[in-house]
């Protein structure tokens, strides 16, 4: 990649006392998925705001696609599609009415913008309510819209704030798909989510964005490797069994190869789960040495999970809320 | 999504000729809103219809007896002659209530900030609205004026007359509905939105539009005079019925310059100050 379509220095932004933007960085290359993730309040959508030219900065740079949000909204805007956290659509029209709304202000054309709805009411999955008014749609299919709307144009960059909050579990795949669609077009996405899953999912590198700052930025992989968490957890069947088990693995931390120095604590005890909780990285060879002690110790397992590192354990850790995390593994 | 089948946006000066494709845009967006939720149209008929009924039935007797040169007979006629230009504006009147609410109600939903990071013209969002508006009014006056022709009012203009006062309704119509956008975008609640042009339906009773201005006290005659309902009213009075018309004409055409452009220019401040959330 050797164009940023969007490049942020020093972006910083107060209301009144509150600082809500903190000398943020960030760079999405062109054609890339970049998750802005941060708690409420992190700043996230005050900085989609800023992008997309709907918030003036206190001060810094930024452009989308070589435009700069202050000097050139127009530029910017006709280059960007926002899909807002609260749904940006005409309620009292019908869905086909609202993406010809946007055909005719993005001037296509009648005959383009006829083609241009229709194709994406197909896309979109919206054919049978097309002509049915906002009042009957479900909140997956508002979305849907709203998505729709903002692509009718066919933007090079687009920003999805919070694109699947509120959404069952079947339509925010769907959304996924959605977007995976659009990066396989080429079309820059900035989003900005709550969930660790969705950033894991979608994008190529992530931002964890806290209290107005960028506090962590790289790919999925580089920041699951800053923190430990990987383990292998064995359920036993009585408290004996978990107590021979639990001096089988004392001290000791269990890894596939002699290279990957573990850095997380000694075997854990959970008794009233009946569980221990061997750290490793989860590899297989440490999976064969974990199940070869027991099967020398003649120990049966009833329950044997693998749990590697995941974004949940980064976010806990980078936003200094780490405690949660722990109650509910 | 396998096809980019449209064309990026046109950007630069090709957008300056867009201005009017977007305000027709959304002029046929407000039309469309009009249409399917007619109910704001019936309420901004119903009022003005009611007001008619109630003075020139309940009070028009006796009102009609004291306008100069009426006797005790003819009293309930003569004022319902009287009275029409007052109700014709307190219908424009009316209208510009339900166009703020729209309009405070419009800036708070996500569609409005969409349209913001779109590039479209800016004054095209408003003039949408003040079109609408204008429309939703002219179709009201059509109403309440038939509604009065019904009950026995009998204008005496001639055709260029009605054409005259066709253009002066829909010139007020037009200066007041900017005025509109301007509170319901000024205002910070849907609430104080719809409150907030109920100072306009009291213009014409502190005007000409129910009761000679002669007959208020000094002070009160002296703020009749000069507000800019007493010429708007005048006016119609004059090519309708054909009393004196004066230099009320032109006082009236002013006063529609001063208040479109003040309501525009609010507007459209409000609209770029605004920022989302």
């Amino acid at each position: 990649m050797t164009t940023a379509a969007i490049d942020v220095q020093g972006l910083r932004k107060s209301y009144r006392e509150k600082v809500v933007l903190d000398n943020v960085d960030l760079t999405v290359s062109a054609g890339t998925v970049t998750a802005l993730l941060g708690p409420n309040g992190a700043g996230k959508t005050t900085t989609v705001h800023i992008l997309s030219t709907l918030v003036r900065p206190d001060g810094g740079t930024a452009l989308v696609n070589g435009c700069d949000v202050m000097r050139d909204h127009d530029g910017v805007r006709a280059a960007i599609g926002l899909t807002g956290q609260f749904s940006a659509v005409d309620t009292l029209l019908t869905g086909e009415e609202n993406l010809m709304l946007m055909a005719r202000l993005r001037h296509l054309g009648p005959r383009r913008s006829k083609a241009r709805v229709a194709e994406l009411l197909e896309q979109f999955d919206l054919v049978d309510a097309a002509r049915k008014p906002l009042a009957t749609y479900s909140g997956g299919m508002q979305r849907r819209l709203d998505l729709a709307m903002t692509l009718v144009a066919t933007p090079s960059v687009i920003f999805l704030d919070e694109p699947t909050t509120g959404l069952d579990p079947r339509s925010r795949h769907t959304m996924w798909d959605i977007v995976r669609g659009l990066v396989a077009d080429g079309t820059t996405v900035l989003l900005t989510t709550q969930h660790l899953e969705e950033a894991d999912e979608l994008a190529h590198r992530i931002a964890v964005l806290d209290g107005g700052r960028i506090v962590a930025e790289g790919t999925p992989e580089e920041l699951k490797r800053l923190v430990p968490g990987g383990h292998i957890r064995l359920r036993f069947g009585s408290a004996a069994a978990l107590d021979t088990a639990s001096r089988l693995f004392a001290g000791s931390a269990i890894e596939s190869s002699a290279a990957s120095g573990s850095p997380t604590d000694r075997s854990a005890l959970d008794e009233a789960a009946l569980a221990l909780t061997v750290p490793s990285d989860g590899g297989v060879g440490a999976l064969r040495t974990i199940l070869d002690r027991l099967d020398a110790a003649g120990l049966d397992v009833d329950d044997l999970s693998i749990h590697t590192p995941d974004l949940d354990d980064v976010f806990f850790a980078l936003t200094g809320r780490a405690d949660k995390k722990g109650s509910e593994s | 999504m396998t096809t980019i089948t449209a064309a990026r946006p046109a950007t630069g000066t090709a957008r300056q000729s867009h201005v009017v494709a977007d305000s027709v845009t959304m002029l046929r967006r407000n039309l469309l809103h009009l249409v399917r939720y007619p109910g704001l149209t019936v309420f901004t008929i119903g009022g003005p219809v009611v007001f008619l009924l109630l003075f020139v039935y309940v009070f028009g007797g006796t009102l009609g007896a004291g306008l100069p040169g009426v006797d005790a007979a003819g009293g309930r006629e003569a004022y319902l002659a009287y009275v029409m230009p007052g109700i014709l504006l307190i219908t424009i009147a009316g209208s510009a209530g339900g166009a703020a609410t729209t309009v405070s109600m419009d800036m708070t939903q996500g569609i409005t900030a969409r349209f913001r990071s779109m590039a479209i013209s800016r004054a095209a969002v408003l003039t949408g609205h003040v079109l609408g508006n204008t429309i939703q009014a002219l179709i009201a006056i059509v109403v309440v004026l038939a509604v009065g022709l019904l009950i026995g009012f009998r204008p005496t203009a001639d055709a260029a007359e009605w054409l005259a006062a066709a253009a002066m309704l829909t010139l007020i119509s037009y200066a007041i509905s900017w005025l509109a956008v301007g509170m319901g975008m000024q205002a910070k609640s849907v609430e104080t939105a719809s409150n907030l042009p109920f100072l306009l339906i009291f213009l014409p009773f502190l005007g000409s539009g129910f009761v000679p201005t002669g007959s208020m006290p000094a002070w009160m005659e002296w703020f009749a005079q000069y507000q800019p309902f007493t010429p708007f009213i005048e006016t119609l009075r004059g090519l309708l019925l054909g009393t004196p018309l004066g230099w009320y004409p032109v006082l009236a055409i002013g006063w529609c310059v001063v208040i479109a452009v003040a309501g525009y220019v609010w507007s459209m401040l409000i609209y770029e100050r605004k920022s989302v959330r």
